[in-house]
């Protein structure tokens, strides 16, 4: 039977073509919607991941107790042998060491005596090394307002804010004061680079960028890091993942006892971004739930119009002798047909525009421009395992529900009256 | 009968002590401490989270405005200076050839990750001049009897509202000190021990400062050397001096 009514879909195209096209349509919205949602309310968590909080970090566990204060006596220390291991036993990262610190930095005059002094935010990472995707992840290049960015040792960049603050400019040079790892005092000269801007206050007011190995050398950190951060591959925050390999991470390096143990956090375990990582979760959940429900309203309608507009087939068919029970399963089976159909297409093509988005992005830099070096130039959307199931419940059970509540009226009509509807 | 004497004798001795004024106390502790001009060497060892570091020091100090320090070693600190010249401080790297000041909140930041910070070495006015002080009791410190000074701040420019002082009754050297913030919070704790006879003035060898805000186990400030009223030339305290 099933042969059967595939056949008849298959040539009646009025049955098939406008029913599977608005399926496949309702389908399609829902799952690149979706999938647009999740990546536009994950760009938040990225940023904050790229910047500060990796989608892991690894820290000593002391550190990581008071890390508010950036406590560079905490640090990790022998990371080139823990790295070894991370990059060994956890290959779903990329791993990069980053040193936050606070300072002062002082710019000379001719004399060298003091011209001005501003306390300053810094962070060290690898800038100069060629495999290192630093840089683009922070999306300096795009920041830069003068000069380059850092191509050689003892070069630095600071924000446009700070270098107008201290009448500073590219070329010049400025002097870090510090505290070494050992809470000695760091002085150390730079050689301003270029200059950032990243929209916001408190990065612009005093944020300084160095290669983590200047830095080191100024802070008298040899083969050590304040954190390292870990970042998924395919570039995407998931929390289930993040919380498993920290708990497996530290199962396997951490101690109890010792408190310059390495410890692995995930984002969420970060500050506040637990909180922001839930509610994401939950307002990605409202947001797709409401679409559909509305996109099941538009399937409904549309099974029961399907339904509707076959009246006087179904006339014909019941005058003919056919069993009510039985053009009302074939109704559902066709519906059903149609609804798998029209979801497959559906999700096919939600999924390839979601694709398109998520790997070019919408470009968005004309409204971000000179406001965020953080914010990326891109929106993208995110494909995640619920797009490749969620366009079928509207696509499948809305149509059928729609067809099954219009089917109802085959029952209500009666055979003596059949051929007065069919001769009007 | 011990228990009963131990009581009397040390009720007699506050009596006796409130007696002489604890600003008189304080003064001849100050004979002993300061001197018009001194030249020592010290050691700083400062036990960290991690591990101890011993930073070897030279110090030429006129009265308490005026004092040069140079550091020996480790090679990191080799050749840094650090010049105080009344409420002035600079300190000159010799690997970036700068001489920078110190100021504002930087004062605050430890002496080469010490427990001691700038601010701790910058205060040079007298102690009676900028403290009102009372004996408070007497307590054994070290086997040594001590009047306990309780002071308060009579100026508010102060980095420690209140003090506690375990002053020796024989040698007006003090034992231990006791730093509060005007909330009544222990900042520092320190020891003087090692007290010698020199030059015919009590001075305590060995200092240990604990920053009680800090992790760590403090630092012990031990001088090797000292020697008091010796002739010290004027261009020691010029910046000049610095990158020489």
């Amino acid at each position: 039977m099933i042969k059967f009514l595939f056949k008849g879909l298959l040539r009646d195209k009025s049955r098939s073509r406008l029913p599977i096209i608005v399926v496949a349509v309702g389908v399609m919205l829902t799952v690149f919607l979706h999938a647009y949602i999740v990546g536009f309310m994950g760009d938040t968590i990225e940023t904050n991941a790229r910047f500060s909080t990796g989608h892991v970090k690894v820290m000593t566990r002391a550190y990581s107790d008071n890390m508010q204060q950036i406590p560079n006596d905490l640090a990790i220390t022998g990371i080139s042998s823990l790295l070894e291991d991370l990059d060994r036993e956890f290959p779903g990262f990329e791993w990069t060491p980053r040193i936050q610190f606070g300072g002062l930095v002082d710019a000379p005059d001719e004399s060298g005596e003091t011209k001005s002094q501003g306390p300053a935010m810094g962070f060290g990472m690898d800038l100069l090394s060629e495999s290192s995707g630093e840089a683009e992840r922070l999306n300096l290049q795009k920041s830069l307002v003068r000069g380059k960015l850092p191509g050689s040792p003892g070069e630095i960049l600071l924000s446009e804010t700070f270098s107008r603050k201290l009448k500073v400019n590219p070329g010049e040079r400025v002097t870090l004061i510090s505290s070494t790892m050992l809470g000695g005092m760091a002085i150390h000269n730079f050689t301003i680079s270029g200059t950032l801007f990243f929209g916001q206050e408190a990065l612009d007011r005093g944020t300084i960028i160095a290669d983590i190995e200047d830095v080191r050398m100024a802070l008298d950190m040899e083969d050590a890091t304040g954190e390292i951060l870990g970042f998924f591959l395919d570039g995407f925050y998931n929390d289930d993942l993040a919380l498993s390999e920290a708990d497996r991470f530290n199962a396997t390096f951490g101690s109890v006892s010792d408190e310059f143990a390495p410890v692995m956090k995930s984002l969420s375990r970060q500050g506040g971004m637990g909180t922001y990582v839930n509610l994401a979760k939950g307002w990605s959940t409202y947001i797709s739930l409401i679409f559909i429900f509305a996109m099941s309203l538009v399937l409904w309608n549309a099974g029961l119009l399907g339904g509707l507009r076959r009246y006087g087939e179904v006339g014909i068919r019941l005058a003919m002798g056919e069993e009510k029970g039985h053009v009302y399963r074939s109704m559902i089976i066709e519906s059903v047909m149609i609804g798998i159909i029209g979801s497959v297409f559906g999700t096919i093509l939600g999924l390839s525009f979601a694709w398109l988005v998520q790997e070019y992005g919408i470009n968005i830099s004309g409204m971000m421009q000179g406001s965020a070096m953080l914010m990326p130039e891109a929106i993208r959307a995110r494909i995640t395992p619920p797009d490749f199931y969620i366009g079928f419940l509207p696509g499948i059970a809305a149509t059928v529900i729609g067809t099954m509540l219009s089917g109802i009226g085959i029952y209500k009509r009666q055979t003596a009256r059949l051929f007065k509807e069919l001769e009007a | 009968m011990k228990t009963i004497l131990i009581p009397i004798l040390s009720t007699c001795l506050l009596i006796s002590a409130t007696a002489q004024d604890a600003n008189e106390i304080l003064k001849r502790v100050e004979r002993n401490m300061s001197s018009d001009n001194r030249i020592f060497e010290s050691s700083m060892i400062i036990h960290g989270n991690r591990a101890s570091r011993t930073i070897t020091s030279r110090t030429y100090a006129v009265g308490d405005k005026q004092s040069f320090t140079e550091y020996l070693s480790p090679a990191r600190e080799q050749g840094t200076k650090m010049l105080k010249l009344e409420n002035q401080l600079w300190i000159y790297s010799p690997s970036t050839d700068r001489t920078i000041q110190i100021s504002g909140h930087m004062l605050r930041q430890s002496v080469m990750g010490s427990d001691l910070s700038y601010e701790d070495m910058m205060d040079d006015r007298k102690i009676t001049e900028i403290y009102d002080s009372e004996v408070t009791g007497t307590e054994p410190v070290d086997g040594r009897n001590t009047w306990i000074l309780d002071l308060t701040a009579k100026v508010t420019d102060v980095a420690y509202h209140k003090r506690k002082m375990w002053i020796d009754t024989e040698r007006y050297v003090p034992l231990r000190e006791e730093l509060f913030a005007k909330s009544g919070q222990l900042l520092k704790r320190t020891s003087l021990s090692e007290v010698k006879q020199i030059e015919g003035r009590w001075f305590p060898m060995k200092v240990i400062y604990k920053d009680m805000l800090k992790q760590g186990d403090g630092t012990e400030f031990v001088i090797t050397s000292v020697k008091f009223n010796q002739s010290i030339p004027d261009y020691i305290f010029s910046k000049a001096a610095l990158k020489q």
